[in-house]
């Protein structure tokens, strides 16, 4: 193997570390007024520049490193969302940090090595890699959660937060050890081979694969990933620590490490355990069916915008899930993996927009984060409630959005499954829910602002601003003209099943 | 030009809403520049008639591109006999909601417009989508806007009431959405005319299994928008909270849209199911008709019996539908015409008369014949419109479908004919109350007559109401053959399946 191709094919995760480590060394040596900015918009390019290096990965894909990364279409997919998240969230950063008296040098750092475990998490093909990404990503947020040094919710979160997540990890961890101890390789498309054989060779010396071992391996990573894309019955930490976060990385740890993570999960799934699909076929519909109502139900009885926010999350976690039960039906298996790769994508964009104008509207030490504090912001702040209003629509699934093409796709693939049930109850769902994205909306435009938080400045940074519009484009965009994301959505669909391609192509 | 006429129609108001929200906030100039594209949007749409191929059953003036590659999605419009005079009811009535609002928007004034344009590019979407993914589309984008109507600028309870609308209309239509996907993934098309001949030729797999479901999840979404009892108990609600042109949009176009669904996709793309399920349905349209005249009459509040009044009327619509006969459809048709006008032109009136007064109580007004002599000729004309009095056009509508349903089933017939009954006593009652008599209360005796701007909102829907009332011909020679058309199908399809009851209804359709 070319030994230069192989950096090529960490080229994003290599530019992300450098800028990371410049950052954190950086950061001592200036006057603290002076990092906030500068800083905020060198990490901002560094993301920029590690999209760009996924970017040009297209032409160099394939494997390197003994097969431990393998980038393809679908890796790419998501290096570049992710990257996209991170420098959006850091654009919302800049006014949060200084509102705040957040250090930078560590807050910018901390998310730039955060986003190199999760784009590491979608280009690796090796068990352990992926659980070494998975770590690097979590201790990152993990830190980033408890960045409200003056507000004991924060540190509450990042303790919740650290202890359920390294759980949940551990969780995956003893998934990939029964794993290896049933198949005798942690790589995921020799796992795939040992699976649809009942046989594998280590050292030239058969051994016959235990499918009740991979079973349960497969079921123990799924718990360790559930819990990190927060699927019911994984998700009761969700809300306490969306609420306790600051906002800027609310917005990001409910979509970069969620992306990443589904990312693995529809590796690990589709990729490795895809002849196992019939047994973990429950796992993912009782997972799915469970999220979206519990996810709903909770957000209905929420009057803190972060907590809706937060139970909304778990509920889109569940329609996600919904793609992947159709497992079910080779013939919907690419229909499938498109639609989550495709719901991941708007759901990144609606959700940082949300996040983005709750921690504008949230003001220093976040005091107002409260429906009640909402009211009459149409009248205040009319583009800030425009924009938050596009968000609410989509992801309450309103066609026109974004939201509401991921939503069809998912369903669609349900649909064509034949999971009629699943289906409903994710439909009746999607009504449910917009009450209480509707109730958000109606307080901005349809009640009287509260006295004395007239005198509140409203004016949003330009960092935000930008933020806001990229997002909310982004979302509009996904839903007018799907066509194209859905396309590169398709090709990752593929390179994930290249063995389902030609049976796909019977089933027509 | 023919090609391009439904996009411009359908998207001259969207550009207008555009136009608005770049304008600086000066009421005049927000007033009459939403005026002049409401009726730019009218003058477009008289296009459609007047170039109007007759005779022809089929859809016209058809755009169809590529919207989407994957899935296939299409911008496909068209509009036949039928939904032609919807798009036009549309663009008819949004002049005069500009008209009405001109005074009496509380709140701010250019949103109010950019949300009426908005939402009239929604409802002629309605109309001329082709493609049900188009067609869901619009059919959600009436929503928003509608609901921010009712809830930005309506009366006391008027959050509650927008959540309510929005929360049926909305849990209703997924279960529609739900039957769009599941023929998309039969057969990969979202195209209303290929989706149509697939079923009628037996193309689509599964589909005799799965039809009554979808069936159901069509028929949810429409029965809430219509609103057949009894899923009507959001509309009084919605009507009463509403401001005055929110009301007559409402009333006028959106509620027609149920109907038109139900006429379009349930009764068209599964004749089967919709006739054996045509007892009950016709039985809730006649429950409707019924209650909703019952309900009107005990009203004390003015604006509740016209809500209930359209519970009422829109139940002949239903009822003339699934009577299954040329006669009942084509008097659904131009019943949905009438209401549209009459219903339309009293929420208008009785808008007025709330700008003067401030209440919808009955028991505030009497005598209002002696300060008010033209408003009080206007409201009578109008009422006598909606009652169904002949040579007015309330009439013809009714006469067709209550000839329709007693050619189904004479029970139909003479349930259904009770309502007329009931509308003239409700109505009538309501004129006697609010107009004649002493002024009681010295406040009315010197309200001022309607004057030039109301006169000129008013008058088009009177005459509009006389012109349908004596040249129906006019507008059924165009629906006929669009209904004729969508009940032969039905009758092939039937026949081919052999379902007994399908087919001695086609046999007398044929007679006919």
């Amino acid at each position: 193997m070319n030994p230069d191709l192989s950096y090529v094919r960490i080229l994003p995760e290599l530019v992300l570390t450098v800028w990371g480590i410049i950052v954190m060394v950086v950061d001592p040596l200036l006057p603290e007024t002076n990092t906030r900015r500068s800083l905020g918009i060198f990490s901002f390019v560094g993301t920029l520049v590690a999209l760009g290096a996924s970017i040009y990965q297209t032409n160099y894909m394939g494997s390197g490193w003994f097969d431990f990364v393998r980038v393809d279409e679908f890796s790419i997919f998501f290096h570049v969302l992710i990257c996209a998240i991170s420098a959006i969230v850091i654009l919302a950063s800049f006014e949060y940090l200084e509102a705040q008296q957040i250090r930078s040098g560590e807050y910018y750092g901390l998310i730039l090595f955060g986003t190199v475990g999760m784009v590491l998490m979608s280009s690796a093909v090796e068990l352990v890699l992926i659980f070494i990404a998975l770590e690097i990503s979590s201790i990152s947020t993990y830190i980033l959660a408890g960045f409200r040094r003056r507000a004991a919710g924060s540190a509450e979160s990042s303790i919740k937060y650290f202890l359920l997540g390294s759980f949940a990890t551990a969780f995956f961890l003893y998934g990939v050890a029964l794993m290896f101890g049933s198949t005798g390789s942690t790589n995921i498309y020799r796992i795939a081979d040992a699976l649809r054989l009942g046989q594998s060779f280590i050292d030239g010396a058969p051994i016959v694969v235990n499918f009740g071992m991979a079973y349960v391996a497969v079921a123990l990573m799924f718990v360790g990933l559930g819990f990190k894309v927060a699927s019911a019955p994984f998700h009761v930490w969700t809300p306490d620590v969306y609420e306790g976060a600051p906002s800027p990385v609310v917005a990001l740890m409910s979509t970069g490490p969620k992306a990443a993570a589904f990312a693995v999960l529809l590796r690990v799934l589709f990729g490795s355990a895809i002849s196992t699909g019939s047994a973990w076929f429950w796992l993912v519909w009782i997972s799915a069916a469970l999220s979206m109502t519990l996810g709903n139900l909770g957000a209905l009885l929420q009057t803190n915008v972060k907590r809706i926010l937060a139970y909304s999350s778990i509920a889109h976690a569940g329609y996600l899930l919904v793609a992947f039960a159709a497992v079910i039906a080779p013939g919907a298996r690419e229909t499938g993996i498109t639609a989550a790769i495709f719901y991941a994508a708007s759901y990144a964009a609606m959700n940082i927009g949300a996040f983005a104008v709750v921690s504008h509207f949230g003001r220093s030490s976040e005091r107002y984060v409260d429906l009640a504090d909402y009211a009459g912001l149409g009248k205040r702040s009319p583009v800030l409630a425009i924009t938050l209003t596009i968000f609410l629509l989509s992801l309450l699934g309103l066609p026109a959005t974004g939201g509401f093409f991921a939503k069809f796709y998912v369903f669609n693939a349900a649909l064509k499954s034949n999971l009629i049930w699943l289906t409903v109850i994710g439909l009746v769902n999607s009504a449910i829910a917009s009450y209480y994205y509707l109730r958000l909306i109606v307080v901005m435009y349809m009640q009287e602002p509260q006295a004395g938080e007239e005198r509140l400045q409203l004016k949003a940074a330009p960092g935000l601003v930008t933020a806001l519009v990229i997002a909310a484009v982004a979302t509009v965009w996904l839903g007018v003209t799907p066509g194209q994301v859905l396309h590169y959505a398709g090709r990752g669909a593929r390179q994930l099943l290249p063995n389902v391609q030609q049976s796909s192509n019977i089933h027509r | 030009m023919s090609g391009m006429i439904l996009t411009l129609i359908t998207f001259v108001p969207l550009a207008g809403a555009v136009l608005l929200m770049f304008m600086p906030r000066n009421d005049r100039a927000l007033k009459w520049t939403a005026l002049v594209i409401s009726l730019l949007a009218f003058v477009l749409s008289l296009h459609l008639p007047a170039h109007w191929s007759s005779g022809a059953p089929g859809f016209q003036f058809v755009v169809d591109a590529q919207w989407i590659s994957s899935p296939n999605i299409h911008y496909h419009l068209g509009v036949d006999g039928i939904s032609v005079w919807l798009v036009l009811l549309t663009t008819f009535l949004t002049p005069f909601c500009v008209l009405i609002s001109w005074n009496s928007v509380h709140g701010p004034l250019k949103e109010f417009f950019v949300l009426m344009l908005i939402l009239e590019t929604a409802m002629i979407g309605v109309f001329v989508a082709l493609d049900l993914f188009l067609f869901y589309v619009f059919w959600e984008a009436t929503l928003i806007p509608m609901a921010l109507m009712i809830g930005m600028y309506g009366h006391e309870r008027r959050v509650y009431a927008a959540v309510k609308f929005f929360l049926y209309t909305m849990l209703a239509s997924v279960f529609m959405l739900a039957s769009i996907i599941w023929f998309y993934v039969q057969t990969q098309s979202f195209d209303y005319i290929t989706i149509l001949n697939a079923i009628h030729s037996h193309q689509i797999a599964g589909f005799d299994r799965a039809a009554e479901l979808l069936f159901f999840g069509f028929f949810l979404g429409f029965a809430v928008k219509v609103p057949l009892f009894p899923f009507h108990t959001w509309l009084p609600d919605a009507h009463v909270e509403a401001p005055t042109a929110g009301s007559v949009l409402l009333a006028g176009v959106l509620l027609k849209m149920g109907v038109y669904g139900l006429l379009r996709f349930n009764v068209t793309l599964f004749p089967v199911q919709a006739h054996e399920h045509a007892k009950w349905i016709n039985a809730l349209a006649l429950i409707g008709i019924v209650y909703g005249a019952l309900v009107a009459l005990v009203q004390p509040n003015m604006k509740k019996l016209v809500a209930y009044s359209s519970v009422s009327h829109l139940g002949f619509c239903v009822l003339g539908i699934f009577t299954f006969t040329q006669i009942g459809t084509d008097g659904a048709v131009y019943q949905m015409l009438n209401h549209g006008i009459s219903t339309g032109a009293l929420f208008m009136l009785l808008g007025m008369l709330y700008e003067r007064r401030h209440t919808y109580e009955i028991k505030e007004y009497g005598g209002l014949a002696t300060p008010m002599p033209v408003y009080s000729t206007l409201f009578l004309m109008i009422l006598l419109s909606s009652v169904g009095l002949p040579l007015l056009n309330g009439f013809v509508g009714e006469f067709l479908i209550l000839s329709g349903a007693f050619s189904a089933w004479k029970w139909y017939g003479v349930i259904g004919t009770t309502g007329v009954i009931w509308s003239a006593g409700y109505l009538l009652w309501l004129y006697q109350r609010t107009f004649y008599g002493e002024v009681h209360n010295s406040v009315n005796a010197s309200l001022p007559d309607a004057n030039g701007r109301e006169r000129l909102s008013l008058i088009p829907m009177v005459a509009m109401a006389l012109i349908m009332g004596v040249a129906s011909p006019l507008w059924i020679r165009m629906i006929d053959p669009s209904v004729n058309d969508s009940l032969r199908r039905s009758a092939t399809y039937a026949a081919a399946v052999s379902h007994p009851a399908v087919t001695t209804i086609a046999a007398s359709t044929r007679g006919q």
